[in-house]
């Protein structure tokens, strides 16, 4: 059930920023101050923010670059810390030991700091936020496939593998990385949520989106001193990123019910 | 129990003797919106260096009162010699630096002749051009010979760039300012703040305040969360006008609408082609709807602009008309110029009204079929790749200096007006002492200047002053960029 529900507002949501990428009700990028703070109407619906733009379609691009960012965080994570994490499941101790170790020195550094040194470096942008976010992630899917693979390398049918002349790559990709691929999935969901509230989080203290591109915690940080005069445009970028969280950590829930070793029947063996 | 209550009746007691007897002993934090680069008013452009130490920390000869004025500072008095070709200033006695070192006839001259040197860092070399030596006859006599009459010299004088340093110490001022003034320099905390205690041997009336501290906060949101915490109890210059309405109905606070002398500019570097074209500057002016700007970016606060010269000055004539809002038109001049696929990057350092207006401007620009990259700047990168490195295509910015229209007749200026005409009118205005010939001369150079569309010219930034409803004496208008605090005090 939670997976349906999940599944179907993260799917609502996804589409919206798909369609954002090519097309919103009003454009965001041109301002006409002369229609400015316009309260919701049939035109636009949830009214117009300090620069005249549509707030629908703000919502809508800000989707597009939230989504875009915790995809490209996570697909960093995934693409380096799952081989990562592999390899120290079957590379032996002393592997085990220097990239297990270096992941809880990664660990020690919340995603913000890595902003900060990303954004000192490189300059402030989505693409960089989406990086050092993409960073965090790397020694959570190491720590998670490391522990998955111990796991399985445990079971019977790896001796069987290994009898068979398989060497420790082969195994760690034709019968560890299927295994634990649900896990995987299960995870990536739920850092997808933790990204979006990265990205949006960044972006709100200036590190993340610069203007013109929009994103839910630069159309926040806007909104902080327009509080009294127009407290509706806190409001809406607030509600989109509490709904688009709540979408997909009730996803990943679903997910963890229906795919997660722990919670289902043995694991599946090829 | 009854010793007790006594002892703290007598506490209270002794409290209210002493609030009436001394001022209130507390620091005073200033808000800024930009961090200066270094501490030396004499060799920097940068308003926030004068922000800082102006009257506070450095004094000059003469000096600008809140109502702009020039009154006495380390001169007492001065007159002219009959020719007019000579200013004889009256030092005064028993004035010591910082460090103890004493200020003399001397000290002046040193400070003058090194401003003034060919080649010195000043950034205002032409408040000095006409001074041809400078003689200490003796240790409180100052004779300032001239090669022309220059009826501004006291005024000049009183610049921040014109403040008196010591030999041993000008070199260090930039790290570790050392002057004459009620303040002295504790620290700088790089990123955070600057602090200045008071000078308990100062030569004057003492300040009143024990410490004052200036801490930079660009972000107009963590500006007014700072006020409203009271982490910051004055703001000079407030970065968020939208929120002015609610903070002047909150009693803790007074909200004061002053002038200032910045102009606010979008400033175009006319080397780079196409922008050395005249009609590709006047498309970019005739793109830009001001009254948008006015109202999206200040709130109603600001008043347009259509040259380099405050609304509030005698010689001001309204421009705004020479190349006003028309995107149509804008769009048939790059036609006419035959300029397609426009490209252009909009630098912004980090104050809010830059970064505002640029948001709006690029959306502008892109209307009449200008590609606008918005480019966010710290503030040290603006002064040094923009303003001296002169690598931008456009920028903006308020230029917060007293009749500054000068700047437009130096073709090594950051905007790169090459327009002799200009220059040579410019040049007659320094040695113009008839106040109606000056006027004159002014008038023409405006018009000139928005004739040939050389910057963009956007609105009079406004003096947005926030401050604690019991501090006395903040300054209303800016008269010259500084945030003179040697007159503050609380009320209680």
């Amino acid at each position: 059930m939670r997976l349906w529900i999940g599944g179907g507002a993260t799917a609502f949501l996804a589409g919206l920023a798909l369609i954002a990428a090519w097309w919103t009700p009003y454009p965001v990028g041109t301002i006409a101050i002369a229609e400015r703070f316009q309260p919701p109407s049939a035109e636009h619906l949830l009214g117009t923010d300090h620069y005249g733009r549509d707030i629908v379609s703000m919502l809508m691009a800000g989707a597009s670059t939230s989504l875009g960012v915790a995809a490209l965080a996570v697909a960093i994570g995934v693409a380096f810390g799952v081989p990562l994490g592999l390899l120290a499941a079957s590379g032996g101790r002393w592997v085990d030991a220097v990239v297990m170790r270096s992941a809880d020195l990664a660990f020690a550094f919340p995603a913000l700091i890595v902003a900060v040194i990303l954004t000192t470096l490189l300059g402030a942008s989505a693409m960089n936020a989406a990086i050092a976010v993409g960073i965090f992630n790397v020694p959570v899917f190491a720590r998670l496939a490391a522990a998955g693979g111990r796991r399985v390398l445990a079971l019977d049918f790896i001796d069987a593998a290994r009898l068979s002349g398989k060497g420790r790559a082969r195994i760690a990709l034709e019968h560890v990385a299927p295994n634990i691929a649900p896990v995987v999935l299960t995870q990536a969901a739920t850092q997808f949520a933790i990204a979006i509230l990265a990205e949006a989080g960044l972006s709100y203290v200036g590190l993340g989106a610069q203007p013109p591109t929009v994103s839910w915690g630069r159309m926040l940080n806007e909104a902080q001193t327009m509080i009294a005069i127009a407290p509706q445009l806190a409001v809406w970028p607030g509600l989109a990123i509490v709904a688009a969280v709540l979408a997909i950590t009730t996803f990943a829930e679903g997910l963890r019910a229906r795919l997660d070793p722990r919670f289902a029947r043995a694991v599946v063996v090829d | 129990m009854a010793r007790r209550l006594l002892l703290s009746l007598a506490l209270a007691f002794a409290t209210t003797i002493s609030a009436i007897a001394a001022p209130v002993d507390r620091p005073l934090i200033i808000g800024m919106r930009l961090e200066p680069p270094h501490l030396d008013p004499t060799a920097g452009a940068a308003a926030a260096i004068d922000e800082v130490l102006y009257a506070n920390v450095f004094e000059g000869l003469t000096r600008i009162d809140a109502e702009g004025h020039v009154v006495p500072g380390l001169a007492t008095d001065w007159e002219f010699g009959d020719d007019g070709l000579s200013l004889t200033l009256t030092l005064r006695d028993g004035v010591t630096f910082h460090d103890g070192k004493p200020f003399n006839a001397d000290v002046a001259k040193f400070s003058l002749d090194r401003a003034r040197a060919p080649g010195a860092e000043n950034a205002q070399p032409q408040l000095f051009a006409a001074i041809e030596s400078v003689a200490a006859p003796d240790p409180t006599t100052l004779v300032i010979h001239l090669s022309r009459p220059d009826a501004d010299l006291p005024y000049s004088l009183a610049w921040g760039d014109a403040v008196m340093v010591h030999p041993d110490s000008a070199e260090t001022n930039k790290q570790t300012p050392v002057g004459t003034g009620p303040f002295r320099f504790e620290r700088w905390r790089r990123g955070d703040r600057i602090v200045l205690v008071r000078n308990d041997d100062y030569w004057g009336e003492a300040a009143k305040l024990p410490r004052v501290e200036f801490a930079f906060v660009g972000d107009p949101t963590v500006a007014l969360a700072a006020l409203m915490a009271g982490d910051i109890n004055a703001f000079p210059s407030f970065g968020a006008p939208e929120t002015l309405p609610v903070i002047a109905a909150d009693p803790r606070f007074t909200v004061k609408s002053g002038t200032t002398e910045g102009e606010t500019i979008m400033a175009i570097n006319s080397r780079r082609p196409p922008l050395d074209q005249l009609a590709v500057r006047q498309a970019l002016a005739r793109a830009v709807d001001r009254q948008a700007l006015v109202d999206g970016a200040m709130y109603g606060t600001a008043t347009p602009i259509g040259a380099p010269m405050p609304p509030h000055d005698p010689a001001y004539i309204d421009l705004t008309g020479v190349n006003a809002y028309d995107p149509a038109s804008a769009k048939a001049l790059l036609a006419e110029a035959g300029v397609e696929n426009l490209k252009l990057t909009l630098s912004l350092p980090p104050t809010s009204y830059a970064r505002r207006s640029g948001e709006i401007i690029a959306s502008e620009l892109r209307e009449v079929g200008i590609d606008v990259t918005l480019e966010p700047v710290e503030w040290a990168e603006w002064l040094s790749r923009i303003f001296r490195g002169k690598d931008y295509d456009l920028t903006i910015v308020a230029h917060t200096e007293p009749s500054d229209i000068g700047i437009y007749g130096r073709p090594d200026y950051y905007f790169h007006v090459d327009d002799p005409r200009l220059t040579e009118i410019l040049d007659a205005l320094d040695v113009e002492t008839d106040p109606a010939a000056r006027i004159e001369l002014l008038q023409e150079a405006q018009r000139r200047i928005a004739d040939n569309a050389v910057n963009v010219f956007l609105f009079q930034l406004p003096k947005s002053g926030v401050w604690d409803a019991r501090l006395v004496g903040m300054w209303e208008n800016s008269p010259i960029q500084a945030n003179d605090v040697t007159g503050v005090y609380w009320s209680k």
